[in-house]
C-alpha cells in the first residue's frame, strides 16, 4: 500500500480523536493547523507521485488524476480554513457563544470532516464511498447546531433529515448497481469497485444502470444542493460557524458532485452499450438538473437579507453550472468543469472567510446592517469586494476562464442553451452587487470597530484564482487534460 | 415467473417475511402513540434480522449471519431502547403524535406500493436472483418511510421514519443482492448507530431551544420571513 494515499488519510484520521482529548484553547487550534498542514503535505507527495507514475493502488483504494486533484484541494482548502479558524473561534469563544466542551467538538469534527472527505475521494469501493459521504454529513450535523440557537438547531435538524434521507437515494441506487455488477463480476467482495466495474462497464445491465444513475443523481444531487433538494444549504451554511460554512461550500460539495461523475462515467459505458436507451439520458438528467439550479439559484440571491445565506445561494448556482457542464460531457464541457471547480472552492472559501470576519464586526449577518466594510476595515472589505468580484465572473479571475470555457462548449452541442446560461450569469451578477455595494461602500456605522482578522488565506486563495485567470500552468493543465481523458473519454490538449 | 407455492419453501419464506414488513412499514404510518410507533419499528428490526438469516441460510453466505446478528442488535433492541429512553426523559412517551388524516396517508400508501412495483417490474424481468419480488418491496419501504417523515410533526417519530428508510435499503441489500461486501455493511451499520446517538443529542438541544420536540415549531427559517 502506498506510503503517501496512508498518510493522507492516516493523518486526520489521528488527529481528531487526539483533538477530542486535547484541551480547548489556542494549543488544540494549533494541533488543528499543524494537522491539516501534514495532511496537504501527505496530499501534495501523493500528488506527486500520481502525476508522475499514474494511478496508485487498486485494490480499496484507489487514486487517479481525477481524484487526485481533488484530495489536494481539500486538504489545501482544509489547511487554510484551519488556519483562519483559529483567531476566528477564539473571536467567537470571547464573544461567549460557545464554551470549552464544544470547541473540543469543533476541532474533533474538524478533523473528522476532513477524513471522511478524503476518504470518500481515495475510496475505490462505491459503498465506502457512500458511508463515507454519509460520515462526513453526520461529522457536520453538530458543528451546524454549535451555537445552540433555535435557528442553528433548526437548521441541524433539516441538514440531518433532508440529507440523510436524500443520500438514502444514493444507497439504493448503489444496491441496483451492485445488483447490476453481481451478473458481470464473479467475485462478490469485488463488485462495488470503481475500477472493476469500468473495466466491465459495457457489459452491466443497461435498465438497472439507468435506474441506478436517477437514484444516485437524486441521492448525491441532495448534498451537491441541486433545486429542488437544496433547502438545507442555505441554512446550514448560514446557521452554522463560518469555517463550517467555507469547508461545506468549498469541499463537500465537490465531493457530492465527484460521487455523481464517476458512476456516470459508468452509466454512460452501460447504457451506451444498451442499443435500446439513450445512451445520453445520464448527461442530459445532469444538465437539466444543473442547468435548474443554476437558474433558481441566481433569481434567490436577489432576495436574500442575510449575507452567509446570499452566498450559500451563490454555491448553489455554481454547482449548478458545474453539474450541467459534467452533463454535457465534452471535453471541453469537462476541462472547463474540473477547472471551475478548482476556482469555485478556493473563491466560495475565501469569501466565507471575509464573510466570516465581516459579520464579527458589525456583529450581525444581516445584510442591511452590514456597512462601509472598507472604511472600518480596510483588509476585510477589500477582500469581500474582490472575492465578489472574481465569484462573479470578472475577468482576470480564474472563474471568468472556466465559465468561458463552458460558454464555448455549450456554443459548440447545444448552442440555445448558451442564452440561458448567459442570462443566468447575468441575473447572479445583478444579484450580488446590488447586496455588496452597500456593503463594502456604504457610509460606516458608528459601533463597528475592527476585529483581529487573519487575511493570509484570503490573500493565497485569491491570488491563485487569479493566477489560474491569467496563466494556467503547464503542468497544471496537463494534469487536468489527464482527468479529462479519464472522464470525457478524451483529452483536449 | 412462478407461482407463489411452486417456489420452494425457503424462498416462501422470504417473500412471506417481506410482506410482513411492508406491513410493519403500514403500521408505522398509521400508529399515532409514540410507544407504539418505536415497538412497531423494533418488530420490523426482528423481521428485517430474520429475512437475513433466512437469506444466509439459503444462499449460503455466512458473512450475512453476522449481518443478521448486527441488524438484530441494532435495529431491533439498542436503537428502539435509546428511543424510548430519551422519550421517558423528555416526558413525551405516552404521548399522541396525531397523524392528519390517515385515511388519506393510508391509501397514498398504497398507491406507492403499486408505483414501486411497476417501477421495478424492467428490473425484475432481468433477474435471476432468488428474491426477484424484493426490489420493488423494499423500495416501497424505502418511500413508505419518507412518506413518514413527512407526516409525522414529533421529532422522535420522524426518528423513526428515518431509521425505517433505512430498514428499506438494508432490506434491498440483503433480499435482492445477498448482501453488500462486508465492509461496506460494517459501514452503513456504523454510520446508523452514530446517527441514532446524535438524533439523541439534537432531541435535547431541540427542547432546550423550543420547550418541545413538535418539528412544526420549527419554523424560522424560511425564504418567505426573511
Amino acid at each position: 500500500m502506498n506510503t503517501a494515499l496512508l498518510a493522507t488519510l492516516g493523518v486526520p484520521a489521528a488527529a481528531a480523536p487526539l483533538l477530542a482529548l486535547a484541551g480547548a484553547g489556542a494549543r488544540a487550534a494549533h494541533i488543528n493547523a499543524a494537522a491539516s498542514g501534514l495532511g496537504f503535505a501527505a496530499a501534495a507527495w501523493l500528488a506527486r507521485e500520481v502525476f508522475a507514475r499514474g494511478p496508485v493502488g487498486g485494490g480499496e483504494l484507489y487514486v487517479d488524476a481525477f481524484n487526485v486533484y481533488l484530495i489536494l484541494l481539500t486538504a489545501f482548502v482544509g489547511l487554510t480554513t484551519a488556519v483562519f479558524s483559529g483567531p476566528y473561534m477564539a473571536h467567537e469563544a470571547a464573544r461567549g457563544r460557545v464554551g470549552p466542551a464544544r470547541m473540543r467538538l469543533y476541532h474533533a469534527s474538524f478533523q473528522g470532516f476532513l477524513f471522511t472527505m478524503l476518504l470518500a475521494l481515495a475510496t475505490n469501493n462505491l459503498g465506502v464511498l457512500w458511508v463515507a459521504l454519509e460520515g462526513a454529513t453526520l461529522a457536520t450535523v453538530l458543528l451546524v447546531s454549535l451555537y445552540r440557537t433555535p435557528e442553528s438547531v433548526e437548521a441541524a435538524w433539516k441538514y440531518f433529515i433532508l440529507c440523510g434521507v436524500g443520500i438514502a437515494q444514493a444507497l439504493f441506487g448503489t444496491v441496483l448497481l451492485y445488483f447490476a455488477a453481481a451478473r458481470v463480476v464473479p467475485d462478490p467482495e469485488r463488485a462495488l469497485l470503481w475500477t472493476e466495474l469500468h473495466a466491465r462497464a459495457t457489459e452491466l445491465e443497461p435498465v438497472v444502470m439507468g435506474f441506478a444513475f436517477v437514484f444516485v443523481l437524486v441521492g448525491y444531487g441532495t448534498k451537491v444542493g441541486l433545486v429542488p433538494l437544496h433547502n438545507w444549504l442555505p441554512d446550514a451554511h448560514s446557521e452554522g460557524p463560518t469555517p463550517i460554512s467555507a469547508i461545506l461550500s468549498g469541499l463537500l460539495l465537490n465531493v457530492a458532485l465527484y460521487a455523481v461523475v464517476r458512476i456516470k462515467m459508468l452509466a454512460d459505458g452501460a447504457l451506451a452499450a444498451g442499443s435500446v436507451h439513450d445512451p445520453a439520458l445520464a448527461g442530459r438528467l445532469m444538465m437539466a438538473f444543473g442547468l435548474l439550479s443554476f437558474l433558481v439559484a441566481g433569481l434567490f440571491l436577489h432576495r436574500q437579507r442575510d449575507i452567509k445565506r446570499l452566498f450559500s445561494y451563490s454555491s448553489i448556482e455554481h454547482m449548478g453550472l458545474m453539474t450541467f457542464a459534467f452533463g454535457l460531457g465534452s471535453p471541453l464541457a469537462t476541462f472547463g468543469a474540473l477547472l471551475h471547480m478548482t476556482v469555485h472552492s478556493l473563491t466560495k472559501s475565501a469569501i466565507f472567510v471575509t464573510v466570516g470576519h465581516a459579520s464579527q464586526i458589525a456583529g450581525t449577518q444581516s445584510l442591511e446592517r452590514i456597512r462601509g466594510l472598507i472604511s472600518t476595515q480596510p483588509a476585510v472589505g477589500w477582500g469581500l469586494l474582490i472575492g465578489a468580484v472574481a465569484i462573479a465572473g470578472f475577468p482576470p479571475f480564474g472563474i471568468f476562464a472556466s465559465e468561458f470555457l463552458l460558454l464555448t462548449a455549450t456554443m459548440q452541442s447545444w448552442p440555445w442553451l448558451t442564452v440561458a446560461l448567459l442570462s443566468g450569469i447575468v441575473v447572479a451578477f445583478a444579484g450580488l452587487f446590488r447586496h455588496m455595494h452597500p456593503v463594502v461602500f456604504g457610509p460606516r456605522p458608528q459601533d463597528q470597530s475592527p476585529i483581529p482578522a487573519n487575511m493570509v488565506p484570503v490573500a493565497v486563495h485569491l491570488a491563485i484564482v487569479l493566477w489560474l485567470g491569467l496563466a494556467m500552468p503547464g503542468f497544471l493543465a496537463r494534469w487536468f487534460d489527464e482527468a479529462t481523458r479519464l472522464i470525457a473519454g478524451s483529452g483536449l490538449l | 415467473m412462478r407461482a407463489y407455492l411452486d417456489l420452494p419453501l425457503t424462498e416462501q419464506a422470504i417473500l412471506t417475511l417481506a410482506a410482513m414488513v411492508l406491513v410493519s412499514a403500514f403500521a408505522l404510518l398509521a400508529q399515532p402513540r409514540v410507544v407504539a410507533t418505536i415497538r412497531v419499528f423494533a418488530w420490523q428490526g426482528v423481521l428485517l434480522a430474520a429475512t437475513t438469516a433466512l437469506v444466509a441460510w439459503d444462499s449460503g453466505r455466512s458473512h450475512l449471519y453476522l449481518s443478521a446478528a448486527l441488524t438484530l442488535a441494532l435495529k431491533g433492541l439498542l436503537i428502539p431502547w435509546l428511543l424510548v429512553r430519551q422519550a421517558r426523559a423528555l416526558g413525551i412517551l405516552r404521548d399522541f403524535d396525531i397523524v392528519v388524516r390517515p385515511g388519506l396517508i393510508l391509501l397514498a400508501a398504497g398507491a406507492l406500493v403499486v408505483f414501486c412495483y411497476n417501477a421495478a417490474l424492467p428490473i425484475e424481468r432481468f433477474s435471476d436472483s432468488v428474491t426477484r419480488d424484493t426490489i420493488g418491496l423494499s423500495l416501497a419501504i424505502v418511500l413508505l418511510g419518507m412518506l413518514m417523515l413527512v407526516t409525522r410533526r414529533k421529532a422522535v417519530t420522524q426518528v423513526v421514519g428515518f431509521m425505517a428508510v433505512e430498514n428499506g435499503l438494508f432490506f434491498a441489500a440483503v433480499s435482492a443482492t445477498q448482501g453488500m461486501p462486508m465492509v461496506v455493511e460494517l459501514g452503513i451499520a456504523f454510520d446508523v448507530l452514530v446517527a441514532a446517538v446524535l438524533f439523541g443529542v439534537i432531541f435535547l438541544h431541540i427542547r432546550d431551544s423550543i420547550d418541545s420536540l413538535d418539528v412544526d415549531q420549527l419554523s424560522r427559517l424560511t425564504e418567505a420571513t426573511e
